[in-house]
């Protein structure tokens, strides 16, 4: 396996093929086009397109076709999540939580140009294409969040993403005083579908709706999920198991 | 899960179990404790003493947003963690979805060993509060 790894947009973006490509070029311009994303659409980057429209410094008329893109997505996303996942908060924009998924979707067309087989990641949420070095179905783990070196469900995936939500932090009323905001008794939940795009903000939303989230994702055609509770506990949805690879 | 943070945190950086519980009983009275690991057995470094006071960690970057703590020591120990800062990404007032809830059944965790080529998870923001917490603690070491 023909693995590299760059802290990018503050978290790990990982690349994986099979065997070594012919070209560099396929891990060489899949990185560049992060790094581009960071600077183009990190609300922590001064001069990001995203900080500049917050400073109402460029016109919606002169908006990148990318941006306009990533708009979309997001108006989108809130409709068919009623309401739960919004860009703009308070009359600032952030589209960090489309802009994740959107990026780990062009890296993959990257890719796509140069291997039939490949794993693109960045920050945990994931998206393959094809076979791993074994000539078999990626193996994904779903990180335990109370021990980040177990894995609580081994998942095989071939053409599919995999996103995790799960700000734990958040939510909880000692630590968050000053939201109205009810507490969340969801730790993580992680989203199957066929593309990073749809998968990462789905599990954005269904995070946000607590424990009716994984409801949410059954209601969803083409969608599975795994979530895992305060007490310990997992509730999947009743597809995952057709992804799930069972322990011998 | 506040409890498995702080846990997370503390072993990650070899500091004494005492510490922990401290702040399981002082920043959280309402939270359950039964579902609990026991503290790693493996973790036997000395109980860490630290100056009292409060301390405030860098902020940390959590990509959706940034993390910040203070960490307040008293007794030589750590007593309360508090938020100065945090993602904030959730609308505050939401529109209920009115569709009917199916019912799934849930059971308890099971690790699952089976080899992998990657791992997902959420672990950013978990990582920016151990980073900003273990900046605190820093400050506060004897």
């Amino acid at each position: 396996m023909i693995k590299k790894t760059k802290i990018i947009m503050g978290m790990p973006v990982t690349l994986m093929t099979p065997t070594e490509l012919e070209s560099e070029a396929a891990f060489h311009n899949t990185f560049s086009f992060f790094e581009q994303v960071d600077r183009l659409y990190s609300p922590y980057i001064d001069t990001s397109d995203v900080s500049r429209i917050n400073r109402r410094e460029i016109n919606e008329s002169d908006y990148s076709l990318e941006m306009y893109e990533i708009l979309e997505l997001a108006t989108k996303t809130k409709t068919e999540t009623n309401g739960y996942f919004d860009v703009w908060h308070d009359g600032i924009f952030d589209p960090s939580g489309i802009v994740k998924g959107w990026a780990i979707q062009r890296a993959a067309n990257i890719m796509r140009h140069y291997s039939d087989d490949f794993y693109v990641e960045a920050g945990g949420d994931i998206q393959v294409q094809g076979e791993n070095d074994h000539n078999a179905p990626w193996r994904i783990g779903v990180r335990n969040p109370f021990d980040r070196n177990q894995n609580v469900s081994v998942v095989s995936l071939d053409n599919h993403a995999i996103a995790t939500s799960g700000t734990a932090i958040k939510g909880q009323h000692i630590y968050n005083p000053v939201t109205s905001e009810p507490p969340t008794d969801i730790v993580s939940l992680s989203v199957i579908a066929p593309k990073i795009i749809d998968a990462d903000r789905m599990a954005t939303a269904a995070f946000a709706m607590g424990s009716r989230g994984i409801g949410f994702i059954e209601n969803l055609a083409g969608y599975e999920a795994f979530m895992i509770d305060t007490n310990k506990r997992v509730t999947a949805t009743s597809g995952w198991k057709n992804f799930e690879v069972q322990e011998k | 899960m506040i409890l498995a943070f702080v846990a997370y945190s503390i072993q990650q950086r070899n500091e004494g179990n005492q510490a922990m519980n401290r702040v399981v009983s002082s920043a959280s009275p309402t939270a359950s404790t039964d579902n609990l690991d026991s503290p790693s057995p493996a973790n036997t470094a000395t109980p860490t003493t630290y100056k009292n006071g409060t301390y405030t960690g860098k902020s940390a970057d959590a990509f959706y947003g940034f993390i910040q703590v203070k960490a307040t020591i008293s007794g030589g120990k750590l007593t309360n963690i508090e938020f100065l800062d945090y993602p904030q990404d959730q609308p505050n007032s939401v529109t209920i979805n009115q569709q009917a809830m199916p019912v799934l059944k849930s059971q308890a965790i099971q690790v699952q060993s089976a080899q992998v080529d990657g791992v997902s998870g959420a672990t950013d923001t978990n990582h920016a509060f151990t980073e900003s917490l273990g900046d605190a603690l820093a400050q506060a070491h004897v």
